[in-house]
């Protein structure tokens, strides 16, 4: 049997997500050196094609497509990993007071669960973004609030089948208090599970996070992948770079994302990968 | 001399490359006969399964592959025949029954239709001869109302019908040869009499060859014509059930059938009895009754009821029932893991019954457990000496003086002191129940509450499990209340036992009274049940 | 099952669902409670330029100058009697606009659902049967790939090529109106503008399911009943169509079922690149016009839509799983 090491670095397609996801951060972190000029900033005549000059062309108002990307790229990254980390925040926070406590917390916490699960997310965000005024805050408030359940329903599963286990009776039974007991025996076994979720939400939050700035709610003053397809869908016919590179930014990084993730699942998780 | 029924030569199974050996099953040869019971027995990892499954071209493919020998059935050697042609063998001539007839069995179908389902493969016959076959192939295994059973789905069936329900699939088209894989093994004790007596019934009534394979010489005893010993893929030794139980040739033979404990109860009552340790009285346990928020009621389970027992200091008592007798809820509401509904428990003197948590602290030493899977009972993010260490340190120990202690326990339980720095996945099963050991021990308890210790450990470790409980129960002057629902380990480290049925003990009373003379029915058939029980070694 | 029995168990869910409704009522007033400016300004609607009259009928109306609790009663009142307020910038109640558009809606989810639930679970069993083959390869790489991909962009990517390019389809709306099509000739034109959304807003879930259903049947064919079957004589064929894909099936159900409010979601992007009349163009109308009101109606009615939805799913469910115990 191979290490964990082994089997997450030794498979080509973790390689190749890894590789794009490190490039994309890399570019996100270097941003102003990289791109020289603001996004917002006209530096050319408009709707020029890629070139030698502006490699990725310029926009309906002459920005730099470049400089939108690199910097689009910080912003998608930073709000949709914050957005990730508070609602893994949250959703394990309940998913492990459910299944720890179980009996009446555990029902009133899953019919919570169950109703933010139940209420259409993606039409819920719109809304809260349209009505705390959108703002890169608020898009991360929304991202969170629509994202938690799965979390939740995930760690409490895993929270039932540790607690389940001899150990912790064992625990119980020398007399370790609750909270010691849900930190130091149940949870560090439910990481690997909610390490992939995780992993996977972040590329669910990029998604979430462009399209609603595709649809006008993103931060204004922001440069963002969504907002640069948004801006440029109207200009779909003659000028089809502008929707286009963006999007195919936004379709790597995801599906890199997701590469990485399940990579981790079967590495993790080695008996799927030996089907 | 008649021609053998099948006959393995030489076979040889490949195991992947990561696997721990390359061979899973190297070089057998053996022969089965018509109306013969072949038992094959073997610890777990012997190949004995694997075995099996090459026989039908069962093996998980790609990675387990035969890579030598042959197997002769019927004029053709099975490893070369066609895949069409093994189609035909499958479930026609050869047939199969698994361990858990709850998977084994397609849960979203009804019973009848997954026997029918061998008719409509193997044969033209029309719908309402093949009705009639499913109806009369489940009188043939006692199944009853055989006119209800066919529409059941696996799901609403108990384990001793659904194994029926495998073994009327067996039987359907008369096979030459049946394999049995543990089939009782996931059975209760009386249910598995009842199946290993319709099993050799029906063999004799059709004369059919019968491959079972088993972990349990108890079963052999019981079933077996002739029998052939595995081990890590080799064939140890063969021969005629009652002189290889008797007279075994081979060491490792030798070892596994003196581990089998025998039903001689080996501690005499003394007669004396000093206070006791734990006290039980009247204590009821009941599940279920709340209403849903939404309407709906659980069903109410009186899982105990009016339950009372006692341990005496430095005795071990057995507490002996079948699953769901209720015996693990008892030992829950006694360590209180479980809130009792009424009743009261004594440990010490001291009642400890319906104690909140905080209440119960300074009473949890005096109560440890030995848990029943030695997988689930160690944290596997833990090293085994902080395992050991943690319920001294909670009681104020410093962790110096606790780590000390955990290796001088360690030494105790027959492991190295050095174990305390590793992770328990570095350990083998037996070995982790000793852990478990050490870690009940540290908290220097009155009771020792050992949950099913040995069932999920191999024979031969099952053993030296048991006698070192026994062992240190003595040397240390320990009480232990013991959870089984095996009658042989009972008589081996007991010398009272209760039994216990849904819910309630019908019997309790010296082993070897009880042994001698059971006062109860339901005692009597537990004791009939006991695989081999005519068998002594 | 007997039909009794499964409709008790309708009744039992329909009546769950109530407190669920409840739920999003308070939820759509707290939200209310949340944006800028006091609740009749909102429910004006803020560039709807309401009278100074109008807004003081609302306030009296809404009892905004009771207690928050007693306008809460107020509002749930009238939710439940489906009087959802009046939108200026479309002169029409609430509630009208909402039954006009919910057809389009409906009709892109339908087809959605059937196209991505069939298509799916087709492609993933396929994918399966063909495991570690170069088609199996195919499948799962075009299944990552739609699954890594935005809606909006997929939408523009087969505009760009179906219709500016090659002109096969319409760029946009639901029908040409301006032909007075009728009866099937209607029907037709209402398909042809609906392939470029249906197959936009179907991709991402057929990818889903596909996955899905890949994964699942190779973890069926591990399992004891298999081996079994196997054991009885059949040939991988009738095990894989008599017995795994029934079970494989299970999941997939229970998928579609969490997936319909996603769905919904979907659809507001979907139906505002290709301008189609329904719940998602108006959702997308109503935030430039800063119509939070019709936004809530949506949100509101979107949520009776998938609790309605998922009730269906589950009975579904039932009739596929014996297991289910629907009298509790």
């Amino acid at each position: 049997m191979n290490t964990f090491r082994q089997r997450f670095m030794g498979n080509p397609r973790v390689i190749a997500g890894l590789a794009w996801l490190g490039l994309v951060v890399l570019v996100a972190a270097a941003a102003p050196l990289i791109a020289s000029h603001h996004p917002f900033e006209i530096v050319a005549e408009p709707f020029l094609i890629p070139s030698l000059e502006h490699p990725f062309g310029t926009d309906s108002l002459g920005r730099s497509i470049w400089a939108g990307l690199v910097h689009g790229a910080r912003t998608t990254l930073v709000i949709a990993i914050l957005a990730t980390l508070a609602s893994v925040a949250f959703g394990t926070l309940v998913g492990a007071l459910a299944g720890y406590f179980g009996g009446l917390v555990d029902d009133g916490l899953m019919r919570l669960t169950e109703f933010f699960q139940t209420i259409p997310s993606f039409i819920f965000a719109i809304v809260l973004v349209a009505i705390l005024t959108p703002s890169a805050t608020s898009l991360i408030v929304a991202i969170a609030v629509v994202s938690w359940p799965p979390i939740a329903r995930v760690v409490r599963g895993e929270v039932l089948s540790v607690k389940a286990r001899e150990y912790v009776q064992a625990a119980v039974l020398v007399g370790q208090g609750d909270m010691a007991i849900l930190f130091r025996q149940v949870l560090p076994n439910t990481l690997s599970p909610l390490i992939v979720t995780g992993s996977l939400l972040v590329a669910t939050a990029i998604l979430i996070e462009s399209a609603l700035s595709f649809l006008g709610l993103g931060a204004p003053n922001l440069m963002s992948w969504g907002f640069m397809v948004g801006a440029g869908r109207s200009f779909l016919r003659d000028a089809w770079w502008l929707v286009t590179i963006p999007g195919v930014a936004i379709l790597l990084t995801v599906l890199s994302i997701n590469l990485v993730g399940e990579g981790l699942n079967d590495a993790l998780n080695p008996r799927l990968s030996d089907l | 001399m008649n021609q053998p029924v099948l006959g393995i030569e030489d076979l040889r199974v490949a195991l992947p490359a990561w696997s721990d050996r390359p061979l899973a099953v190297d070089g057998v040869s053996l022969t089965i006969d018509r109306n013969e019971i072949l038992c094959v027995v073997g610890e777990s990892g012997s190949g004995k399964s694997v075995m099996a499954k090459s026989i039908l071209g069962l093996l998980p493919a790609p990675h387990v592959r035969v890579v030598n020998g042959a197997i002769h059935f019927e004029n053709r050697d099975l490893l070369r025949a066609g895949e069409g042609e093994m189609r035909a063998i499958r479930g026609g001539r050869i047939s199969m029954i698994f361990q858990e007839p709850m998977v084994a069995l397609n849960p979203l179908m009804k019973v009848g239709a997954q026997i029918d389902e061998i008719f409509r493969v193997h044969t033209n016959v029309g719908a309402q001869v093949r009705r009639r076959r499913v109806m009369e192939l489940f009188s043939d295994v006692h199944l009853p109302d055989p006119e209800r059973i066919p529409d059941s789905y696996p799901h609403e069936l108990s384990g001793g019908q659904r194994q029926r329900v495998m073994i009327a699939m067996a039987l359907a088209l008369e096979p030459a040869l049946i394999i049995a894989d543990e089939p009782t093994t996931a059975l209760d004790v009386t249910t598995q009499a009842q199946i290993l007596t319709l099993l050799k019934e029906l063999q004799g009534k059709h004369g059919t060859a019968v491959m079972f394979i088993t972990h349990d010489f108890g079963v052999v005893a019981e079933v077996a014509d002739r029998v052939v010993v595995m081990r890590d893929g080799k064939l140890i030794e063969s021969g005629a059930t009652g002189d290889v139980l008797r007279d075994p040739k081979a060491d490792y033979t030798r070892a596994l059938v003196s581990a089998v404990p025998s039903l001689h109860p080996r501690h005499e009552s003394t007669g004396d009895r000093p206070a006791p340790a734990l006290a039980i009285e009247g204590l009821n346990k009941i599940y279920g009754g709340r209403a849903g928020l939404f309407g709906g009621h659980g069903r109410r389970v009186h899982a105990v009821r009016d339950v009372s027992l006692e341990v005496p200091r430095g005795h071990s008592v057995a507490l002996v029932g079948e699953s769901g007798s209720g015996k693990s809820t008892l030992a829950r509401c006694v360590v209180g893991l479980e809130k009792a509904d009424g009743g009261d428990v004594l440990l010490n003197g001291e009642n400890i019954a319906g104690y909140s948590r905080k209440q119960l602290k300074p009473y949890r030493h005096l109560v440890q457990m030995v848990f029943q899977d030695p997988f689930a009972s160690l944290n596997p993010r833990h090293r085994v000496g902080d395992i050991i260490a943690l319920g001294p340190t909670l009681r104020g120990t410093p962790r110096r003086e606790a780590w000390d202690r955990a290796h001088e326990l360690l030494g105790m339980v027959g492991l190295q002191p050095e174990a305390a720095g590793r992770f328990p996945h570095e350990f083998s099963g037996g070995q982790r129940q000793r852990i478990g050991i050490a870690r009940a021990l540290a908290m220097e308890p009155a009771l020792i509450l050992a949950d099913e210790p040995v069932s999920a450990l191999d024979v031969s470790v099952q053993k030296q499990v048991l006698d070192l409980l026994d062992e240190l129960r003595r040397s240390l002057a320990l009480s232990m209340l013991f959870i089984t629902h095996d009658l042989r380990v009972a008589a081996h480290v007991c010398d009272e036992i209760a039994v216990m049925r849904h819910g309630e003990i019908v019997e309790r009373g010296p082993t070897s009274e009880i042994f001698a003379s059971p006062g109860h029915e339901y005692t009597r058939q537990l004791l009939d049940s006991v695989p081999g029980k005519g068998w002594e070694h | 099952m007997t039909g009794l029995r499964l409709l008790r168990y309708i009744v039992r869910r329909l009546l769950q669902a109530v407190p669920v409704i409840l739920g999003v009522t308070v939820l759509c007033f707290l939200l209310l409670q949340l944006a800028p400016g006091d609740l009749a300004e909102v429910l004006a609607g803020e560039s709807g330029g309401a009278s100074a009259e109008y807004i003081q009928d609302l306030r009296a109306r809404y009892g905004l100058d009771k207690p928050v609790l007693v306008q809460l009663a107020v509002y749930v009142r009238n939710v439940f009697l489906f009087d959802l307020g009046f939108s200026f910038r479309h002169s029409s109640k609430v509630s009208d606009l909402l039954l006009e558009r919910m057809m389009p809606t409906l009709l892109l989810m339908g087809t959605t659902l059937v196209l991505s639930v069939g298509l799916g679970a087709l492609s993933g069993l396929f994918a399966a049967i063909w495991v570690r083959t170069w088609r199996d390869h195919v499948i799962s790489l075009g299944a990552i790939i739609a699954y890594a991909t935005p809606l909006f962009w997929v939408g523009l990517m087969l505009i760009l090529v179906f219709s500016v390019w090659l002109d096969w389809f319409p760029t946009s709306g639901m029908e040409n109106v301006v032909m007075f099509y009728e009866g099937w000739d209607r029907a037709l034109d209402v398909a042809h503008h609906l392939v470029l959304p249906a197959i936009t807003l179907s991709l991402f879930y057929l990818a889903l399911y596909a996955r899905l259903m890949r994964a699942t049947m190779l973890e069926q064919r591990g399992l004891d009943y298999v081996t079994t079957a196997r054991a009885k004589g059949l040939t991988e064929r009738q095990i894989t169509f008599r017995h795994v894909l029934r079970n494989a099936l299970l999941p997939v159900v229970t998928m579609a079922g969490v997936q319909v409010g996603a769905l919904l979601g979907g659809s507001v992007v979907v139906e505002s690149v290709f301008a189609w009349p329904g719940l998602g163009q108006l959702a997308f109308e109503a935030l430039f016009s800063r119509d939070f009101n019709l936004l809530l109606g949506i949100f509101f009615i979107s949520a009776c839509l998938v609790v309605f939805v998922n009730i269906v799913v589950d009975v579904v469910y039932v009739l596929l799983d014996p297991r289910i115990k629907v009298d509790e």
